[in-house]
C-alpha cells in the first residue's frame, strides 16, 4: 500500500470481529438498524392486537389464549393484557425504535464519514453500547415471559402504579423490575453512544470540516447527542430510586396510606408520586426531541438535495437545532398540567412551550425556503421527506392546542394526546428513517432501491398513517379516553365505535403495507442494480468514497474540505453541484 | 437568482484562503496521538456532565424529598464519624496525585511511581473506610428503607462509591503501567484523564458531606 498519507486499516478476517462483536462503525451503525427495524415490527404488532382488541372486546380469537393461557383465557383478553401490550408498545417504540435508529443506526454509520474521520472517537466503547442496547432489549423482551407477564404502567411508569409491586397488578411483579432494569441498561448504553458521538463531532472533524461547514445531520445528532447524555443521566437516577422503591422498601415515590386491591400498603410513607413525574419527564420532553431532531436533520438535507438548491438559512438551522435543544429542557411541566400544579407554574411552562414553536416554525419555514423555486427531483427519498415536513406541521399545530393548560385539562387523557405524540413523534420520526433509508441504503449496502415499490410504499403509508391518526384527534375532541381496553359498553362513545373501527382498519392496512418496504429492502440488498459512488449527485463527504465505503472510510487518504454542505446550483459552476472536498476554483460566470 | 447569487462568499470568489483552524478540535490535522488525545479529553468532560446530572437528579429528589416530610417522616440519622476520615484519606490522595503528576512531568520517574501507588492505595482506603461507615450504620439499626435521610444517604454514598470503583480501576491501570516501567507518551493521557477523573470525585464527595451535614 503506497498511501500518500498513511497506511490503511485493514478490516479484521474474522467473521466475529467483523460482523458480530465489530468496532466498524458502519457495522455498528447497521447492527442498531437491524436491532431498530426487529423492534419496530415487534412494536407495531403489539399495537395491532391492541386495535383489533378495541373493536372486538368480546371475540374469542383461539390463538390468543394459546399465547397468553391465563391472561387471554378462552381468546379474550383481559384489560390488563391489553394494558401491558400498550406499555410494552410505547416502551419499544420509543427506546428501542425512536431513540435507536435515527442517531446511533444512521449516525453510527454515517458521522464519522461526513466529517472525514475515520471512524468514532472509542471504537470499543461504540460496541459495548451496542451490546449494552442488545442486552436491554433481550431484558425488556424476557418481561413478556415471566410470570404475570408483561408491566402495566405504559412507557412513563408512573408510581404508585410501577412501584408497589404485584398487589397492583399481573405485570408488575418481576415484568415491571424486569423493565426498570432494562431502561436503567438502556441508559448506560446511551451514555457510551453521548460520548462517542460528542467527541467525534468536536475532535476527529478533518482539515476544513469547520462547524458551519458541517451537514445539518451531523449538528442534528450532536445536539441529540447532548440531549441523550443529560436526559437519560436524570432517567438513570430515577430508575435507580424506583426499583429501590419496589425491592428493599424505601418511599421515595410512595406515600402512605395506599389501600391497593383491598390491601392496606403499611410499609411506605410519606413519598411522592409527583417527585417521578417531575424526573421522568425533565427525561421525557428532552427525548422527544431526540426521536425527532435527527428526521430533522436528514430532511434538511434532503430537501436541498433533491431541490438542487442551498439549504434556506443555513445558519438559522443550525440556531433552530440548538435553541430547540435547550428549551427543550426547559418544558416537562406541560405533560403534567393534570397532577395539580400551581397555575403560575402551569402558565410558565406553557409559555415556555409556545417558545418552541419559534425555532420549529424557523424550520419549517426554512424548509419551504428551500423548496421554493427549486428544481425538485421526486425520488421516494424525497417523498418521505417531504412527508415529514407534512407530518410535522400537523402534530406541531395539535402541540400548541396541548401547550395550553386550559385546553390540555379537557384533552389531556384522550385520543387527542394520542394523535397528537404520534403524529409528531412517532410518525414524523419514523417517515425520517424511511428517507434516511431511501437516501443511504446506495451507500450502505452498494445497491440501489426499487424506486417504484418505495413510491408506491410511500404514498400508500402516508394515506394509512393519516387515516389511523387524525380521527383519533376526533374522537379526543368528542371525549374518548385513552388507555381503555375496551369503551363498548360506554354510552356516550357508541356513535365513536364506527371511527375507531376504520381507524383498526387503517392501522391493519398500513401494517400490511410496510411488508412491501420489507421485501424492497431485502430484495434490494439482495438483486438491486449496483449503486455508483454518488447516485444523488450530493456534497457531502460520504459520496465521495465508494459503496459501500472500506473500512477506514477513505482508503488511507486524509479528505480535504473546502466549502459548506449545500453548494448545489452555484452559478458558474460546471455541475449543478460542488463537493465539498472540490478544491477546484469557480469560474465565476456573472 | 437572488438566492443563488448569495450561496456562499468562496463559492464564487474562488478557493477559500487555507481553513482557518477556529480551535475547539475542529479543522486541525485529523487522526494521531493530538486528535486521539484531545477526543479523550472531551469524552472525559461528557462523562462528567452525565455523572454531574445524576447527582444533581439525585439531589433534587433529596431537596424535594425533604421539603415533603411534613410529618417527622425525614430523621436526620447520626452520621458515623469514621465519615470525616475518609474525607481526609479522598482530599489527600487526590492532593499526592497531583504531586505524582508533577513528578512526572519533572522527570522523576520513580518518585511518580511511589505517589501514584500511594494515592490508589488511600482511594481503596477510602472505599473501605466506606464500608465501615455502612456497617456502623447498620449496627445501630440505621437501614436504606429507615426513614428518607437514611435512603438517600445510602444511595447517595454508594452512587458515589460506584463511581470511585471506576476510578480507582483507572488508577490501579496508570500504577501497573507505571511500574511496568511502560509509561510512554500515549499513557500520558490516561494519566491525565484519570487524574481529573479522581479530582472529580473528590470534589463530589465534599459536595455530599456538605449536602449530609447541612440538610441531611
Amino acid at each position: 500500500m503506497s498511501s500518500p498519507v498513511h497506511a490503511v486499516h485493514h478490516a479484521p478476517h474474522s467473521f466475529f470481529r467483523k460482523w458480530i462483536f465489530s468496532m466498524d462503525h458502519k457495522v455498528i451503525g447497521i447492527q442498531y438498524y437491524l436491532l431498530g427495524l426487529f423492534s419496530v415490527f415487534l412494536g407495531m404488532s403489539l399495537s395491532l392486537l391492541m386495535r383489533y382488541h378495541m373493536v372486538n372486546p368480546n371475540v374469542a380469537v383461539s390463538w390468543f389464549g394459546k399465547l397468553w393461557p391465563t391472561a387471554a383465557a378462552g381468546g379474550i383478553m383481559t384489560p390488563e393484557l391489553y394494558l401491558s401490550l400498550m406499555t410494552m408498545h410505547g416502551t419499544i417504540m420509543v427506546f428501542f425504535v425512536l431513540t435507536t435508529v435515527p442517531q446511533s443506526g444512521f449516525g453510527n454509520y454515517f458521522l464519522p464519514i461526513q466529517i472525514g474521520a475515520e471512524d468514532m472517537a472509542f471504537p470499543v466503547l461504540n460496541m459495548m453500547s451496542f451490546w449494552t442496547t442488545f442486552l436491554a432489549l433481550i431484558v425488556m423482551v424476557a418481561a413478556f415471559f415471566v410470570q404475570g407477564g408483561a408491566p402495566l404502567s405504559g412507557w412513563t411508569a408512573y408510581p404508585p402504579l410501577s412501584g408497589a409491586g404485584p398487589l397492583t397488578g399481573p405485570g408488575e411483579g418481576l415484568g415491571q423490575t424486569l423493565w426498570i432494569l432494562s431502561i436503567a441498561i438502556f441508559c448506560g448504553a446511551s451514555l457510551m453512544g453521548a460520548i462517542n458521538f460528542i467527541a467525534t463531532t468536536v475532535d476527529l472533524r478533518c482539515k476544513g470540516m469547520t462547524l458551519m461547514r458541517m451537514p445539518l445531520t451531523c449538528w442534528t445528532w450532536l445536539v441529540t447527542a447532548i440531549l441523550g447524555l443529560l436526559g437519560f443521566a436524570v432517567l438513570l437516577s430515577a430508575g435507580v430510586l424506583l426499583i429501590l422503591d419496589r425491592t428493599v422498601g424505601t418511599s421515595f415515590f410512595l406515600p402512605a396510606g395506599m389501600i391497593i386491591n383491598d390491601h392496606i400498603i403499611a410499609n411506605h410513607k410519606g413519598g411522592s408520586p409527583l417527585l417521578w413525574q417531575h424526573l421522568f419527564w425533565f427525561f421525557g420532553h428532552p427525548e422527544v426531541y431526540i426521536a425527532i431532531l435527527p428526521g430533522m436533520g436528514v430532511t434538511s438535507q434532503l430537501l436541498s438535495t433533491f431541490s438542487r438548491k442551498p439549504i434556506f438559512g443555513y445558519r438559522a438551522m443550525v440556531y433552530a437545532i440548538l435553541s430547540i435543544g435547550f428549551l427543550g429542557f426547559l418544558v416537562w411541566g406541560h405533560h403534567m398540567f393534570m397532577s395539580g400544579m400551581n397555575p403560575y407554574s402551569a402558565m410558565a411552562f406553557a409559555t415556555l412551550t409556545m417558545c418552541i414553536g419559534v425555532p420549529s416554525a424557523i424550520k419549517t419555514f426554512n424548509w419551504i425556503g428551500t423548496l421554493w423555486g427549486g428544481k425538485i427531483h421526486f425520488d421516494t427519498a424525497m417523498l418521505f421527506a417531504l412527508g415529514f415536513v407534512s407530518l410535522f406541521v400537523t402534530g406541531g399545530v395539535s402541540g400548541i392546542f396541548l401547550g395550553q393548560p386550559a385546553l390540555d385539562l379537557y384533552f389531556h387523557d384522550t385520543y387527542f394526546v394520542v394523535g397528537h405524540f404520534h403524529m409528531i413523534m412517532g410518525v414524523a420520526a419514523i417517515f425520517g428513517m424511511f428517507a434516511g433509508t431511501f437516501y443511504w441504503f446506495p451507500k450502505m449496502f452498494g445497491k440501489m432501491m426499487n424506486e417504484k415499490l418505495g413510491k408506491l410504499h410511500f404514498y400508500l403509508t402516508f394515506i394509512g398513517v393519516y387515516c389511523i391518526f387524525t380521527p383519533m384527534h376526533y374522537v379526543g375532541i368528542a371525549g374518548n379516553p385513552r388507555r381503555y381496553a375496551d369503551f363498548t359498553q360506554v354510552e356516550y362513545l357508541g356513535k365513536l365505535i364506527p371511527v375507531h373501527q376504520f381507524m383498526t382498519y387503517a392501522a391493519f392496512f398500513t401494517a400490511a403495507v410496510q411488508l412491501i418496504f420489507l421485501f424492497n429492502l431485502i430484495w434490494s440488498w439482495w438483486k438491486g442494480p449496483k449503486a455508483a459512488v454518488n447516485p444523488w449527485n450530493c456534497t457531502t463527504l460520504e459520496w465521495t468514497v465508494p459503496s459501500p465505503p472500506p473500512h477506514d472510510n477513505f482508503g488511507g487518504v486524509h479528505p480535504v474540505v473546502y466549502r459548506g454542505a449545500y453548494e448545489y446550483s452555484v452559478p458558474g459552476a460546471t455541475a449543478d453541484f460542488i463537493m465539498q472536498s472540490d478544491p477546484a476554483p469557480v469560474v465565476s460566470g456573472d | 437568482m437572488g438566492m443563488a447569487a448569495s450561496i456562499t462568499h468562496d463559492a464564487v470568489q474562488g478557493p477559500p484562503p487555507p481553513p482557518i483552524d477556529i480551535g475547539w478540535g475542529g479543522g486541525g490535522e485529523p487522526g494521531g496521538r493530538g486528535a486521539d488525545r484531545r477526543a479523550s479529553f472531551t469524552g472525559l468532560f461528557v462523562l462528567l456532565a452525565a455523572s454531574t446530572m445524576v447527582f444533581a437528579a439525585f439531589t433534587s429528589a433529596f431537596v424535594v424529598r425533604r421539603g415533603l416530610s411534613d410529618m417527622n417522616d425525614w430523621v436526620s440519622i447520626h452520621k458515623p464519624p469514621i465519615l470525616f476520615v475518609n474525607t481526609a484519606i479522598l482530599l489527600v490522595s487526590s492532593f499526592i496525585l497531583d504531586l505524582s503528576r508533577r513528578a512526572l512531568k519533572a522527570g522523576a520517574r520513580s518518585s511518580f511511581n511511589l505517589w501514584w501507588t500511594i494515592a490508589t492505595a488511600l482511594g481503596i482506603l477510602f472505599l473501605a473506610g466506606q464500608a465501615v461507615a455502612w456497617y456502623q450504620l447498620k449496627q445501630a439499626g440505621v437501614y436504606i428503607s429507615t426513614n428518607p435521610a437514611s435512603s438517600f444517604f445510602y444511595v447517595l454514598t454508594a452512587s458515589h462509591a460506584f463511581h470511585l470503583l471506576g476510578g480507582v480501576a483507572a488508577l490501579v491501570y496508570v500504577d501497573i503501567q507505571a511500574l511496568r516501567l511502560r509509561l510512554g507518551p500515549a499513557k500520558r493521557t490516561a494519566i491525565d484523564v484519570s487524574a481529573i477523573f479522581w479530582h472529580f470525585l473528590d470534589g463530589l464527595w465534599v459536595y455530599l458531606m456538605i449536602l449530609f451535614y447541612v440538610w441531611g
